[in-house]
C-alpha cells in the first residue's frame, strides 16, 4: 500500500498503551476465569498453578487498571455519546448485516466502540474496588464477610460484562477488515476511513487534497 | 486432612462424581452446652492430636483464650454471661468450631478442585495441599469458621479428626471431655441422645431446651444441646437460622454456570456471524 493511501489513526504511545491494556486484560480474564468455574481451572497452568494464579491475578488487575486509566485519558474526548450514536444503535440490525449505507455518519469512533469504552470505565472501576475487598491475604481481612460476599458477586458480574464486551471488541476487529493495522501500525487506508469513519476522515483531511 | 478415601460425597470445584463407592455411616459430634464446665480440655486435646501450637497471646480480661479461632486453634470456648430472665444470670459456654454442614457453604464457594471434600460420613475436610488461599471458603461459610494462615496462606479449620474417625476412633476433643458434654457417634444416635438430654433439661425447668441441628444448611454434623434453643444468638451469636448467603448462592449457583456459558455463546456467535454474514471489507 502506498504511503499516500494511508492516514494516521493511532500514535505510537496510543498503541503501546492500548496493547499494555489488552495484554493485561487477557491475562486478567484468563486468570480470573480459572477461579470462576472449574471448567477453566486448567488455565492456572499458564500462571504456574492455582496458588500462583491467585497471587498474580490481583496484581495483573492493578496494572490493567492503571494502564486503562491512562488510555481513558487519551480516548475520553472522542468517546462522547451523540445523537448520531443513538441512531446508530437503533440501526444495529443494519450494522450486523453489513448494510453500512443505512448508518448515520460516524466520527472517529462508532457507537459500539464508544459504549465499549464506557462499559470498560464502569466495569474496571467496579472490578478494582471489589477486587481490593477480595484480595487475599492483604486487604480481604480488613473487610466484613458480608462485604466480601457482595464484592464477590459484583466482581463476577462486572468481569462477565467486561469480558463479553472485550470479546465483541476482538471479534469486531476480525469482522471489519483493515481495522487491526490502525492499532498495530498506527495507520489505516483512506478507503477504510472514508467507509467506516467518514466524519473523522473529513476532519483529518481538511485542508489537504 | 486425611488419607485417600473411597467415600467422598462432594469435592470442591469438581463437576464429575468423586470416588464414592464406599458408603459410611453418618456421624455427628454432640455438644451439650448444659454439661460444659469450660475447662478447655477439648482445646488442649485438639492442639495435641493435631500437633498445633498457637502463638501465646495476651489476656484480654475474659476467659476466652485464644479470643478467636485461628489457623492453629480449630476450636475455642466462647463464654457468655447472659441474664436469661430478670435476676437469673447464666454462664453459657459454647465450644465453637466447624459445624460440618450437610450443605457446606465453604465447599460451594471453593474454586480449587479437591481443596474441600465432604465424606459420606458427613465430615467436611480441607485438603490444604490443594488450597490456593483465595479465601472464598470464608465468604461461603455461614458460621465464620475458616481461617487463612499468615504463614502459608492456606485455609484451616476443624477436621472433626477425620483421621481418627476413619479408623473408628472418636475426635480428640470428645475423647478428652471430662464431663461428657461432648459425645460422638452416628448422627441418628446423637439425635436420640440429645432428645434424652432435652427431656432431662425440660424437667429441670429449661422449657426451651432443644437441639441445634439447623435445617438451613441441611443439618450439621456438629450439633448442640442448648438450654435456650429458642434463642441460639445468646450463645455468643450462634446464628438462629444459618444458611448459605443468598449472594453466595447467586454467585456460585446461578452466575457461575450461566455466565460461563454466556461467554462461550458470545465467542460462538462471533464465529457464526463471520461464516454467515461475513466481514466488512473496503477496497
Amino acid at each position: 500500500m502506498n504511503d499516500d493511501d494511508l492516514i494516521q489513526r493511532f500514535k505510537p504511545a496510543d498503541r503501546a498503551n492500548h496493547w499494555l491494556t489488552a495484554i493485561t486484560m487477557i491475562l486478567a480474564a484468563l486468570s480470573g476465569l480459572t477461579l470462576f468455574h472449574p471448567a477453566f481451572f486448567w488455565l492456572t497452568n499458564l500462571f504456574g498453578g492455582g496458588t500462583w494464579t491467585r497471587i498474580l491475578h490481583p496484581f495483573i488487575g492493578v496494572v490493567l487498571t492503571v494502564s486503562f486509566w491512562f488510555l481513558a485519558q487519551r480516548f475520553r474526548a472522542d468517546n462522547r455519546i451523540t445523537d448520531a450514536d443513538r441512531e446508530w444503535v437503533r440501526r444495529i440490525r443494519d450494522v450486523v448485516a453489513n448494510r453500512d449505507q443505512n448508518l448515520p455518519e460516524v466520527g472517529r469512533y462508532n457507537a459500539g466502540q464508544k459504549y465499549l469504552f464506557w462499559i470498560m470505565v464502569a466495569t474496571i472501576a467496579l472490578l478494582l474496588v471489589s477486587g481490593i475487598v477480595l484480595w487475599q491475604p492483604w486487604f480481604a481481612p480488613w473487610f466484613s464477610i458480608g462485604l466480601t460476599r457482595v464484592a464477590a458477586l459484583i466482581h463476577a458480574l462486572a468481569a462477565f460484562v467486561l469480558t463479553a464486551g472485550v470479546l465483541v471488541h476482538i471479534y469486531a476487529v476480525i469482522w471489519v477488515k483493515g481495522t487491526l493495522r490502525g492499532m498495530t501500525r498506527g495507520s489505516v487506508s483512506r478507503a477504510w476511513a472514508k467507509h467506516h469513519h467518514p466524519a473523522w476522515y473529513r476532519e483529518v483531511t481538511k485542508g489537504t487534497k | 486432612m486425611a488419607l485417600q478415601s473411597l467415600d467422598i460425597t462432594r469435592r470442591s470445584a469438581t463437576t464429575t462424581p468423586s470416588p464414592g463407592v464406599r458408603e459410611t455411616q453418618k456421624v455427628a459430634k454432640l455438644i451439650d452446652v448444659s454439661k460444659c464446665i469450660g475447662c478447655k480440655a477439648c482445646q488442649v486435646a485438639c492442639m495435641e492430636w493435631n500437633d498445633l501450637r498457637d502463638e501465646i497471646g495476651t489476656n484480654h480480661g475474659v476467659y476466652d483464650n485464644p479470643l478467636d479461632l485461628t489457623d492453629k486453634s480449630w476450636t475455642v470456648m466462647r463464654f457468655s454471661e447472659v441474664e436469661v430472665e430478670q435476676g437469673k444470670l447464666e454462664w453459657l459456654i459454647r465450644k465453637d468450631g466447624c459445624m460440618h454442614c450437610a450443605d457446606p457453604g465453604c465447599l460451594k464457594a471453593c474454586p480449587a478442585p479437591g481443596a474441600i471434600v465432604q465424606y459420606s460420613n458427613g465430615i467436611v475436610d480441607f485438603h490444604e495441599e490443594n488450597c490456593i488461599g483465595c479465601g472464598y471458603c470464608i465468604t461461603g461459610c455461614p458460621f465464620n469458621i475458616p481461617r487463612i494462615s499468615k504463614k502459608d496462606s492456606k485455609a484451616y479449620k476443624c477436621t472433626l479428626c477425620s483421621d481418627r474417625v476413619s479408623v473408628g476412633q472418636e475426635p480428640a476433643c470428645v475423647k478428652t471431655c471430662p464431663t461428657g458434654a461432648l459425645v460422638f457417634g452416628s448422627k441418628e444416635d446423637m439425635i436420640q441422645h440429645a432428645e434424652e438430654r432435652i427431656v432431662d433439661l425440660k424437667s429441670r425447668g429449661y422449657k426451651n431446651a432443644g437441639l441445634y441441628d439447623p435445617p438451613g444448611v441441611g443439618g450439621t454434623h456438629v450439633m448442640y444441646v442448648l438450654q435456650h434453643a429458642d434463642q441460639p444468638q445468646i450463645y455468643n451469636n450462634l446464628p438462629k437460622d444459618p444458611q448459605i448467603s443468598l449472594l453466595v448462592e447467586l454467585w456460585k449457583g446461578v452466575l457461575k454456570p450461566i455466565m460461563s456459558l454466556g461467554l462461550g455463546l458470545v465467542a460462538l456467535t462471533g464465529f457464526f456471524h463471520y461464516v454467515t454474514v461475513g466481514p466488512k471489507e473496503t477496497e
